[in-house]
């Protein structure tokens, strides 16, 4: 079979399994476009800017725990994409992104639309490739694939000069079916000396704590962190990006932790004598100041980066590999050693864990005339009955959606926890939706991150993706006027939008249903009527309590015993 | 601390920029960074000295390892290593001087290479100390210029990075 080098890059993309292909043409992939039209496999969504398509494969991945896949011309399209690279990079999210690139005699020549993609993506990128001949395009797709989706996972970029992609250049098509590359070969198998280390640190404990990440998430490591929790009855904490990996309404899950953590988790993290890290890489959302982190505790950190491990924060067993892998060896070890963790001081400590928790550090006023943003979430959680996929974008309204919504289920919950990107949550919903058509999928966002990539409501129409936008408009950037009113004497530069747009018309006008919701008693009903319009986009409107803030906080230079309480009310 | 780390990276366009782009992204120092192929064409190695604490160091080996294009690295100060640079320097040499500098050149084995009226060029091959040793004798005054290869280096006895 001989096919030009467009043509193979599409097959090439068939033989990965490629579902859907994120992108927006132009000068320098229009071979590529041509031969995508010659087939019905891959399945092309339009999106109305590069951001979207990046967040929308993004979106995508983290569902299903494929790698996104996105398709963009040359210099403007390789840069909108940029932000979207960037957030996949820092969240470890496979994608595979393909950038069109000049012709290869006119690299390095300021082309139009040239811009050096391979150069401005280094950084942001787990990998990048230039292609630079026909021959190459096969083996590079089968190489982008494979680094972009094993170890720890990243972004793939691939440019793709016009020439080598013309229809007029031909060869014999051969996909490779296995790729070696002495380069790179990720260690997933622990050392069976660490994991019998671990093992015994672990049933010695008398204060353990397991704190787990987005790894286990990565690694579909759910079932097998939560059996080894259940096994040992030891509390448990998840990251930001490792929520629903162990389910969020079991007893032994007391919340996530960090800066916006439960104060019961927190003060577990200070007080552990052992720590099980898992797939987390000590943020340092996390760790607040590490000068006083974890000062009494022993660690263990399970990581396939050993570059993760004591970066920040020395550890004392490293176990480098793969979650489920570690996971899997740490059961068999625990199964037949007849060493048991010592009830007598696991029940204490479970009594001290109670005592913090009866805090009740996430309460609110539910007696209040405004709608609650932590109401909103709460109800949303009933409505959809815990078990939609819930994306975000970034500010207050993503600390009470990790909050609030207790995930059950790992890939449930997707926002950009590393990078914080603002117009992630829209068109990384919709490639929720479009792996998922029948599932629930709703976007909690704020009236200022959505305006960054609203134009994918436009995507969403083509596309018929039902998503339930769930906008918790407070008319302030929640986050920053917050920080402005704890650090800053409470003067609000710039943190208030004085144009706020009607909603309700802007939604109808891209041809979906606009909802304003004002009152507390109508979140609920609202949110029922909403997620029965199974085949609509609906775009729900809460006039939220403009000044709320997110309790608890680890402020700067803080330690986790030093959080910040809400302010006392009068509770109902 | 200073510290040596020896690199075998695919030979690739790319390959090199990624590893500088690694050390400005990350703030780490770079002393200096010496490249070439190896006898194995489709291999450059690379030779960087940098400094840090033991923790950076460790980073900064992980973060290389991490590099797709890496394919073994090896931090040569860890054990008995031999390290040379390579340094040419062009003197003013009149009268007496001419003397005065072949006789030095001849004490830190170096070599004459290039002769003119006024100057002579020596080349000289020995540990970053020696070089530094060579330029404080010739003395400031009479150095024209000075180019440094920056440092290679290997390990003694058997061992040995390949692939
Ligand atoms: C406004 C805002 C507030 C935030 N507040 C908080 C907060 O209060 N609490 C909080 O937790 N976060 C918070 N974050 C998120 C924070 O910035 C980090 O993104 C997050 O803490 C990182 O989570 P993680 O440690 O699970 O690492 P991830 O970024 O999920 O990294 C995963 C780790 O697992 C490893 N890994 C990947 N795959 C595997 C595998 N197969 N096997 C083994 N290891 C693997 C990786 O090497 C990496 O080290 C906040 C973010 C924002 C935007
Ligand atoms: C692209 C981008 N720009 C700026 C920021 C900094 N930032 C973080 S939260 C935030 C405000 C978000 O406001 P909104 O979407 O209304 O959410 P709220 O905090 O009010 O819930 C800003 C500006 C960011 N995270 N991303
Ligand atoms: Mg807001």
């Amino acid at each position: 079979m001989e096919l030009s080098g467009a043509e193979i890059l599409v097959e090439s993309l068939k033989r990965e399994g490629v579902e859907f292909l994120f992108g927006y043409p132009g000068g320098a992939v229009l071979h590529i476009y041509d031969a995508l039209y010659k087939q019905n496999d891959i399945r092309h969504i339009l999106v109305r800017h590069e951001q979207g398509a990046t967040h929308a494969a993004d979106g995508y991945a983290r569902a299903t725990g494929k790698p996104g896949v996105v398709l963009v011309t040359s210099g403007p399209g390789a840069t909108n994409a940029v932000t979207g690279i960037a957030t996949a990079h820092l969240d470890s999210i496979p994608l595979v992104v393909l950038t069109g690139q000049v012709p290869r005699a006119f690299i390095g020549s300021d082309a139009f639309q040239e811009v050096d993609a391979v150069g401005i993506t280094r950084p942001c990128v787990k990998h990048n490739f230039l292609a630079n001949s026909v021959e190459a395009i096969a083996p590079i797709i089968k190489k982008a694939f494979y680094v972009a989706s094993s170890g720890r996972p990243g972004p793939v970029v691939v440019d793709i000069p016009k020439d080598i992609t013309a229809p007029n250049v031909k060869i014999p098509f051969e996909y490779p079916d296995h790729i070696e590359m002495r380069s790179y070969n990720p260690v997933l198998k622990g050392h069976p000396g660490q994991i019998r280390k671990a093992v015994d640190l672990l049933v010695g404990a008398e204060r353990p704590m397991i704190y787990s990440g987005g790894g286990v998430v990565l690694s579909e490591a759910s079932e097998a962190l939560t059996e080894i929790t259940r096994t040992l009855g030891y509390p448990i904490t998840n990251t930001l990006m490792g929520l629903g990996a162990y389910p969020g309404t079991d007893p032994q899950f007391i919340g996530m932790l960090g800066m916006h953590g439960t104060y019961e988790a927190n003060m577990a993290m200070h007080e552990c004598d052992v720590l099980f890290a898992v797939g987390a890489r000590f943020d340092d959302r996390v760790t607040g100041d590490v000068e006083k982190f974890c000062p009494r505790a022993k660690i263990i950190h399970v990581d396939v980066d050993p570059a993760s491990i004591s970066k920040n924060v020395k550890v004392h067993v490293p176990i480098v590999g793969d979650v489920k892998s570690v996971l899997g060896d740490i059961l068999d070890v625990l199964r037949q050693s007849n060493q048991r963790p010592d009830s007598g001081a696991l029940n204490s400590w479970w009594e001290q864990i109670r005592r913090w928790q009866a805090d009740d550090c996430l309460s609110y006023d539910r007696t209040s005339d405004k709608i609650k943003p932590q109401h909103v979430i709460e109800s949303l959680w009933k409505v959809t009955g815990g078990d939609a996929y819930v994306t975000s974008d970034v500010g207050q309204h993503q600390m009470w959606a990790a909050q609030f919504y207790k995930f059950d289920k790992p890939r449930r919950w997707i926002n950009s926890g590393g990078l914080g990107t603002m117009g992630f949550g829209l068109p990384a919903a919709m490639g929720v939706q479009l792996a998922f058509p029948d599932a629930q999928v709703a976007c909690v966002t704020g009236e200022a991150s959505i305006l960054m990539c609203i134009q994918e409501l436009s995507t969403c129409l083509q596309y018929d993706t039902p998503i339930k936008v769930i906008n918790l408009n407070n008319r302030y950037m929640g986050m920053v006027r917050q920080w402005q009113e704890f650090q800053y004497d409470g003067r609000y530069s710039h943190s208030y939008v004085d144009a706020i747009p009607d909603f309700v018309k802007l939604t109808e006008s891209f041809g979906h249903v606009g909802m304003l919701i004002e009152k507390p008693q109508d979140v609920e009903p609202a949110l029922k009527e909403a997620f029965a319009m199974k085949d609509r986009l609906v775009f729900m409107d809460f006039i939220t309590d403009q000044t709320e803030n997110v309790y608890p906080m680890i402020e700067a230079g803080k330690g986790h015993h030093e959080m910040r309480l809400a302010p006392a009310r009068e509770l109902a | 601390m200073r510290h040596i780390i020896s690199i075998l990276v695919e030979n690739e366009s790319g390959a090199l920029s990624r590893i500088a782009g690694l050390f400005s992204a990350r703030g780490y120092n770079i002393e200096s960074l010496t490249v070439a192929p190896t006898d194995d064409t489709s291999l450059s190695r690379m030779t960087i000295v940098t400094t840090g604490t033991e923790e950076i160091i460790e980073q900064i080996t992980k973060q290389l390892n991490k590099l797709v294009d890496v394919v073994r690295l090896v931090e040569l100060t860890e054990s008995l290593h031999i390290e040379r640079e390579m340094m040419l320097t062009k003197v003013t040499a009149l009268g007496g001087m001419r003397d005065e500098i072949k006789r030095l050149t001849d004490i830190f084995r170096g070599r004459i290479i290039d002769v003119s009226d006024t100057s002579y060029v020596i080349e000289l091959t020995g540990d970053s100390d020696k070089l530094d040793a060579f330029i404080k004798a010739v003395g400031g005054k009479s150095i024209i210029e000075v180019v440094r290869s920056g440092v290679t280096g290997i390990a003694r006895g058997e061992k040995a990075l390949k692939v």
